[in-house]
């Protein structure tokens, strides 16, 4: 299968003023019809840059300085501004995490969902509003006649959740980019929320980017997994080998130190005790270490570590990790 | 020894109508010392308004609130003052919570400085521990808060709490925050300095798995009141109310990829807390719910122990969830159909 859309060795560069660094340095990925692909990373790690490169919404003084963006068969990173925003929000189309800061509260849900289908597939105010009916109904908001007219401020943060996505779904995008959808809200309406997402996929053959930070997020979503580390991918490959045989000592300290519910007789065992823990912090952009960027958060780091930038390590059919390590962990 | 008593807390706001936004509803618990008791729920549960009421930081309507021999909800000005050398707060945003133009030093010595604990030396000491014990660097203490990362402000703000050595820490969302890996070295933390300082904590969180790692109690929160409350171990091993069990089959793992499951859902969001429902405030998002679960009201009754669940039902109703459902012998199964909500 061909993937809808494919990043090589993306860069992306910000001009601080004193300093050029680079924020995302070489990332890889690919996107397939139907499919979601979790990207998952601390913060500062690169994810969200990613999301707007691609999306052509890099901000002021971050500029892409190398690798290639394909969408089918057109290349964003040389595409013509114009078309850009034919692409945007037709084809391609995103989520934001902030539900109450990315739509607009003067204007009403109607205005808000119609504007995109009117913009991209020149449809009458008429139609339009048929359209955002019809995709308000898809996303399961209650009473949606009545919602058209409602202004943001009048919904619940879930409900202006499913507005957002159903602005994202209006024009039937072929790929979706969802930056933390769920973060602000509560577990039960992420789960409507995953829900939801999860049917409508299956009904148009969407490719899904879910970006998040939540390991059981990509364990309930995603069909493939890009682990995000200072500005690399250092970990890539499908769900079930990245969650059940974790190959980088990042992925693995991830893991660790997600607390697990235990539920039934599990929770009368007595308590598993601390959380692993990743000693430190991500580094700040600029102080990035020059060979493997983990390894002074590493347990396994050993001078060839700190002298010599690691290398992608196949340790399983799909499955690849930037780690000198990755190789001879798995499979003892 | 049973140190922080809570009764029939209630916390109500006024609105302009007239009405008021019921935020706590007549919440009862009790902590021991050296216990931690975790309040979990939704947004809009009153979890945050509880923890407030707690540090009188917003003012009851009804209900009493004593620690140790401290009448909490009595107490007034310079008596409030002091008594807070007793009960102090870890806020959720550690970005918010700290002064950017007091350096961390000052930050961490103010609650000293303010209510005169100590000489200027032993202020200073008392600063470098709480330092050490929250694993910053001494040099640290000349920063300003903007220089440190999300999870060392939230150290910050623990030592902050911690400085004028208080039974109990009552901590908002202390966790949520920040990033997995820096979540894990701060609960951790607050593990440690449990154990070392035989502190007592109130532990607000969203996040089940959270509070089952570092909790001994733990009571579910929905729409101002609790609706179970227990033992972590009995809750999580015997849940008996369904709003317990949406939360906990909503709580996503790393390890359970099992998507086709036909997982437990519950639909909609929780209603106003203007005007909540007449009876079980669920009633309007269970499937379970009958006829009584919207006329008569139920109340927290005992089901184990100290186990208690406010829910007509519980004695019946078969967990939905798998891992709870395997140790329970079956009973009489409820009769309604799920998904039928009145």
């Amino acid at each position: 299968m061909q993937p809808i859309l494919s990043v090589r060795d993306l860069i992306v560069e910000v001009d601080t003023g004193s300093a050029v660094h680079r924020v995302l340095d070489g990332v890889s990925l690919d996107l397939y019809p139907g499919k979601t692909l979790g990207v998952v990373g601390e913060s500062g790690c690169g994810k969200s840059m990613t999301a707007l490169a691609t999306m052509g919404l890099l901000p002021d003084r971050f500029r892409i300085a190398g690798g290639s963006i394909r969408l089918g068969d057109e290349e964003l990173t040389t595409v013509k501004p114009n078309r850009l925003r034919q692409l945007r929000g037709n084809t391609i189309s995103m989520i934001f995490q902030e539900p109450m800061t990315s739509l607009n509260p003067l204007l009403t849900v109607e205005r808000q969902i119609a504007e995109v289908v009117e913009l991209h597939q020149g449809k009458s105010a008429t139609e339009a509003r048929e359209i955002a009916l019809e995709t308000l109904r898809a996303v399961q908001i209650p009473s949606p006649e009545e919602r058209l007219a409602a202004y943001p401020h009048e919904l619940s943060g879930g409900m202006r959740q499913r507005v957002m996505i159903a602005i994202a779904l209006a024009c039937r995008p072929k790929v979706i980019i969802a930056d933390e959808p769920t973060t602000a809200l509560d577990v039960t309406v992420q789960a409507q929320i995953f829900g939801l997402l999860r049917d409508l996929q299956c009904n148009t053959d969407t490719a899904i980017m879910l970006i998040t930070h939540d390991l059981g997020a990509v364990a309930d979503m995603a069909d493939e997994v890009a682990v995000f580390y200072a500005g690399k991918s250092i970990e890539t490959g499908p769900v079930a080998d990245i969650l059940d045989h974790p190959a980088h000592p990042y992925t693995r300290g991830l893991m660790s130190c997600t607390p697990r519910l235990r539920l039934g007789a599990a929770a009368r065992l007595p308590e598993a005790g601390t959380l692993g823990e990743i000693p430190g912090m991500v580094p700040p952009l600029g102080r990035f270490p020059k060979a493997c960027r983990f390894a002074p958060r590493c347990p396994l780091a050993d001078t060839r570590c700190t002298t010599e930038a690691p290398l992608p390590v196949a340790v399983g059919p799909n499955q690849s990790a930037l780690c000198w390590h990755a190789k001879e962990e798995v499979y003892v | 020894m049973r140190l922080l008593e809570v009764e029939n807390l209630k916390v109500h706001f006024p609105l302009a109508s007239g009405q008021s936004v019921r935020a706590v509803d007549g919440v009862s618990f009790s902590v021991d010392e050296g216990a931690s008791f975790g309040i979990v729920g939704e947004s809009g549960s009153g979890k945050s308004t509880t923890a407030q009421a707690l540090m009188r930081l917003v003012d009851p309507v009804e209900g009493a609130m004593r620690l140790g021999d401290h009448n909490l909800s009595g107490l007034q000005g310079e008596s409030l003052r002091l008594a807070r050398k007793t009960i102090q707060m870890v806020f959720q945003d550690p970005f918010s919570s700290l002064n950017p133009r007091l350096r961390a030093g000052q930050a961490v010595r103010e609650p000293l400085d303010l209510m005169g604990i100590g000489t200027k030396a032993e202020r200073e000491a008392k600063v470098d521990e709480m330092f050490a014990a929250v694993g910053l660097h001494p040099d640290a203490k000349r920063l300003f808060p903007h220089q440190f990362s999300g999870g060392q402000r939230q150290r910050l703000c623990i030592a902050r709490a911690m400085v004028t050595e208080p039974r109990v820490v009552v901590c908002d969302e202390p966790v949520s925050a920040l990033d997995v890996a820096i979540q894990a070295q701060i609960l951790n933390l607050l593990k440690g300095l449990q154990r070392d300082k035989k502190l007592t904590y109130v532990f607000i969180s969203h996040d089940l798995a959270v509070v089952q790692n570092i909790c001994t109690h733990v009571a579910v929160m929905y729409l101002g009141e609790f609706v179970e409350t227990g033992p972590v171990a009995e809750i999580f091993a015997n849940a008996k109310h369904p709003y317990t069990w949406s939360l906990m089959a909503a709580a996503l793992s790393p390890d359970d990829r099992d998507r086709d499951r036909d997982r437990f859902t519950v639909s909609g969001e929780p209603p106003s807390p203007i005007n909540p429902p007449k009876g079980c405030r669920f009633a309007g998002r269970c499937p379970f719910a009958q006829n009584i679960c919207v006329t008569k009201r139920p109340e927290l009754t005992k089901v184990a122990g100290k186990h208690r669940v406010a829910c007509h039902f519980s004695e019946t109703l078969t967990p939905p969830l798998a891992e709870l459902a395997a140790k329970q012998r079956p009973k009489n199964k409820v009769t309604s159909t799920p998904g039928t909500p009145p």
